[in-house]
């Protein structure tokens, strides 16, 4: 009945890496919002997995507080989007290249 | 079926959806998957012991947050020259290679994985933990970081609103174009 915890923490690995290859390989900000959603994800069934493993409540307090994160950075980032567009009307992140250090 | 074979199902879909995810050229397409990874991660919580969290999951993340995201691209008019474009960005050959030897590291990491003793030497069935107990903990030793988490929010909500609202004056690009 139990499912194996090594088992969970193979598919957070999964999850994170799908979501750091999306932000690597996209250059459409929206995709790249989008994948660090998932990579959001994979670290909240990180923490579910360890409440579930050492039998605390402290996994789920720290997934409300990541879902709280969430919320807060796509609405900023959204807010960002909606901005870029306006300006150079395209959502490449290559066209954000102008800040030459 | 068990709870087991459950579990791997919706921890297979939930692979499987963020894979298209990320390999989609239509934004709204990617969504509609996201939202599907989504719904497969709250049947694991679900799996897992924390209905609470299996709740919220679908409450707040497929819920609001994805409404967010989809009034934000049917404000952005994606049209048919941008998912051309997208294609073009997304060759599948380029990614041929290096996929291919991370997927021969990646195997070789299950294997290790695999052959390692396990964690938990008792074989415990899953262990309900309810919205009270979290609840109770939450306004307990927790309450310092839900105010921390309302400030946060607070915060979201203001940059959103100052970001978000009209601009005041031209846009820098167009600005250039006028004598």
């Amino acid at each position: 009945m139990t499912v194996p915890i090594e088992h969970g923490f193979v598919l957070v690995a999964l999850l994170w890496a799908i979501g750091l290859i999306g932000l690597l390989a996209r250059k459409n900000t929206l995709f790249m919002l989008m994948s660090m959603e998932i990579m959001l994800n994979a670290a909240a069934l990180a923490f579910i997995l360890a409440g579930s493993l050492w039998q605390q409540a402290d996994g789920q307090i720290i997934y409300i507080l990541i879902i709280t994160v969430a919320a807060a950075e796509v609405g900023l980032g959204l807010a960002l989007l909606i901005r870029l567009r306006a300006h150079v009307s395209d959502l490449n992140i290559d066209k954000l290249d102008e800040l030459r250090g | 079926m068990n709870s087991l074979g459950l579990f791997y199902v919706s921890a297979s879909i939930a692979l499987l959806a963020s894979f298209c995810v990320i390999t989609q050229k239509n934004a709204v397409h990617a969504l509609l998957y996201l939202i599907v990874s989504l719904l497969a991660l709250a049947l694991c919580f679900y799996l897992l012991g924390a209905p609470f969290a299996a709740a919220l999951q679908i409450i707040v993340y497929a819920g609001a947050i994805m409404v967010l995201f989809v009034f934000a691209v049917m404000m952005f008019n994606i049209n048919q020259q941008d998912i051309e474009r997208e294609s073009q960005w997304l060759s599948w050959q380029s990614w041929l290679g290096p996929s291919l030897l991370v997927t021969v590291l990646l195997v070789e990491v299950l294997f290790i994985l695999q052959s390692q003793p396990a964690w938990t030497s008792t074989e415990s069935q899953v262990t309900l933990i309810d919205a009270k107990a979290v609840g109770s903990l939450l306004f307990g030793p927790y309450l310092l970081a839900v105010e921390i988490a309302s400030f946060l929010l607070l915060a979201g909500l203001v940059g959103g609103y100052h970001l978000a609202k009209a601009l005041p004056h031209k846009p820098v690009n167009k600005e250039v174009n006028q004598p």
